[in-house]
């Protein structure tokens, strides 16, 4: 009895407990960015988050995604909410199209007309209602250079080269995954032709042998250790590692490359919209999307932002291409749902070929006859002995 | 009365949190993804996936055996042991559960790896690196090391409770050792080996992350395409449709498995 008035003396406190909490608690916001994707305060550079609770009370908690297509699911599936999210372009348009995101409140962000003209009107956002860039960047290949033969390099069809089987990672989602395969066939990189897609599916099959695996932000690690020697990736997270591992090296593939902006929105889930935008506002600050985009490698969109920057970066022609070589460069755009759906399927079976094993195949069949004749065998045998018993009972 | 009254908070748990979401795997299987309409798409997608299907279960079982020759001589060895002992090595058995299973995978990545430490010491010693990881092989390892103590937990405390005075009058009646394991141990035993085997079976079946971080690209199991379906695709129709198949395919294994027994009661008459 004693134990139960503990139990339910526990129980009240817990409950009363909860909303005190909750009332006392300053203003929160959910933030869900891509993995890595925000200066934390490593290596002397800037904790921004920290830098914006401090800067305005309000708290952030930061969850991350490892691919446009985990952030929409989870979106979709409903039962978590989100403050701002920052997804890449075409995401953008879908979520767009779907009627998932808010609009802003651009009195509340006044450091948007720091952003360049380039960077507003985009394709995804035609009349700027919905977004704000976080980033640019574009999508090169990585290799090391101490195993990959110079004259091998150039084109996407270094991935596809059978002397590095086992050491070639790709992409784990099927929007970057399909367009190498796009570009490598001279194909839009924006088509809905079904059978322009099922061929990109056909030529990714075709170099599923040669894969070690199908990974995002694994690749740091993979690339760094040298695990693997061939990664395609964005050019922000190449400059990253090679500060880890300086055998690793980076180039733009002559047959184009994806150009993308990950841009910062509002999801209709939004639980308080001014303390969001006041997040917005604090990431396009010249100073913070300067020192926080030092740190990640990829391209601010704030020219502004380039004076807070390391000299060396802001002229490294892999962070800022030059005109030539970004007008080799073309944007994801929206695709219709149709597409969305085959690119996923197609995906699938890219993911799920070169599993048919006929050896597990043979082996489970013969385990299956085997258990069949067993049980057959030992019931006939079951059913002759029982029968015999009763013979004998009877004759006694 | 009483034992039912005493059930009732197991059974409103049940039903709100095995029945009821059951039910939603089963209507997420049944209908289609973008109309809501009743469809059997979603499981006549089964014959694409069948080669996986059977691969999965193929790697499980073969898992579940090795488990069992791995885990019965050492249940049979604790059980035989001093009361002291046995606590102590029980313990043993079950610390590396204490550390969280992603973790004691990705230290098997780090061991295995072309990099890794076993690869790394044996470049040293001047030989040529071995293939560990990323194969068939790697992702069973990963399976056996993982649900080992779930074949030996369920063997020893059945081993265990043997009562000695069977094997005493079985050595009585002239029974060598052999015999007295074959005839006496052994049957007695069979349903911790029967336990212990679906312990390791249904986990092991339905994993994805010890082929995602184990396996090549080419060891995809059905674990880890029901899990890019609720992850990456948003296809949850599809995805509850293979849970569901996977899951009538496991109730028919352990139907099968527990014949075993049935025909043990039936000797034992």
């Amino acid at each position: 009895m004693k134990r139960l008035l503990a139990f339910a003396l526990c129980l009240v406190l817990v409950l009363t407990a909860v909303p005190v909490q909750a009332s006392a608690e300053p203003v929160t916001i959910n933030v869900y960015n891509w993995g890595q994707y925000i200066s934390d305060g490593t290596d002397g550079y800037i904790d921004v988050n920290k830098a914006f609770t401090e800067a305005t009370g309000i708290k952030v908690n930061y969850m991350t995604f490892d691919s446009n297509e985990t952030m929409y699911t989870k979106l979709k599936t409903g039962g978590s909410t989100y403050d701002v999210i920052i997804p890449s372009d075409y995401m953008v348009a879908r979520l767009i199209a779907e009627d998932m995101l808010l609009e802003l409140d651009f009195s509340n962000i006044p450091n948007y007309k720091l952003v360049d003209e380039a960077y507003k009107n985009t394709a995804f956002d035609p009349d700027n209602k919905y977004t704000v860039p976080y980033t640019w960047g574009t999508v090169g290949l990585i290799y090391n250079k101490k195993y990959v033969d110079e004259a091998d390099l150039g084109s996407w069809d270094l991935l596809w080269n059978t002397k590095y089987s086992g050491k070639i990672l790709m992409f784990d989602n099927p929007r970057d995954a399909f367009a190498i395969s796009e570009l490598l066939l001279g194909i839009d990189i924006n088509t809905e032709d079904p059978d322009e897609l099922r061929s990109a599916a056909y030529k990714l099959i075709e170099q599923k042998p040669l894969v070690q695996s199908y990974v995002m932000d694994q690749i740091y690690d993979k690339m760094e250790r040298e695990e693997a020697w061939i990664a395609p990736y964005y050019a922000g997270d190449y400059l990253q590692m090679v500060q880890e591992n300086e055998n690793l090296s980076f180039f733009f593939p002559k047959e184009g490359f994806n150009l993308f902006i990950d841009a910062m929105c509002i999801p209709k889930s939004c639980q308080n919209k001014a303390a969001a935008e006041a997040y917005i506002n604090f990431l396009c600050g010249a100073e913070v999307s300067g020192e926080n985009l030092d740190y990640l490698g990829y391209s601010t969109p704030i020219s502004a932002a380039k004076e807070f920057m390391d000299p060396d970066t802001v002229a490294s022609d892999i962070a800022y291409p030059s005109s030539e070589t970004l007008a080799n460069g073309s944007a994801f755009s929206f695709l219709d749902e149709q597409t969305n759906q085959l690119m996923d399927s197609l995906w699938l079976e890219v993911k799920t070929q070169g599993s048919v094993d006929t050896y597990a195949i043979v082996c489970m069949g013969v385990v299956t006859a085997g258990l069949a004749l067993y049980f057959i065998i030992h019931g006939i045998r079951k059913k002759k002995r029982i029968a015999n018993r009763c013979k004998k009972w009877k004759t006694e | 009365m009483k034992s039912r009254t005493l059930a009732a908070p197991y059974l409103v748990w049940m039903a709100l949190f095995t029945i009821v979401p059951l039910a939603i795997v089963a209507y997420f299987a049944f209908t289609d993804s973008q109309t809501g309409e009743f469809t059997l798409k979603n499981i006549s997608n089964l014959g694409n996936y069948m080669p996986i299907l059977i691969k999965s279960i193929w790697l499980a079982l073969i898992s579940s055996v090795i488990c069992l020759i791995i885990g019965y001589p050492v249940a049979y060895y604790i059980a035989g042991c001093k009361e002291t002992t046995q606590r102590f090595l029980y313990m043993l058995v079950m610390l590396p559960m204490c550390i969280s299973f992603l973790l004691r995978t990705l230290a098997w990545v780090a061991l295995t790896e072309d990099t890794g430490i076993i690869n790394n010491l044996i470049t040293a010693l001047g030989m040529e690196p071995l293939p560990l990881i990323r194969n068939n092989g790697a992702v069973v390892l990963g399976m056996v090391y993982n649900y080992l103590p779930y074949m030996i937990m369920p063997l020893y405390s059945v081993i265990m409770k043997i009562d000695k005075r069977l094997i005493e009058a079985a050595e009585d009646l002239g029974c060598n050792g052999a015999n007295v394991f074959k005839r006496v141990i052994l049957p007695l035993s069979v349903p911790g080996v029967i336990s212990g085997f679906t312990m390791v079976f249904v986990p092991a079946v339905s994993t994805f992350y010890i082929s995602q971080k184990l396996g090549s690209s080419g060891t995809t199991l059905i674990g880890d395409v029901i899990e890019s379906q609720f992850k990456t695709a948003y296809n949850p129709n599809l995805g509850a449709a293979l849970s569901l198949i996977l899951m009538v395919m496991i109730f028919i294994c352990i139907g099968v498995m527990n014949r075993f027994s049935d025909d043990e009661e039936v000797i034992t008459v």
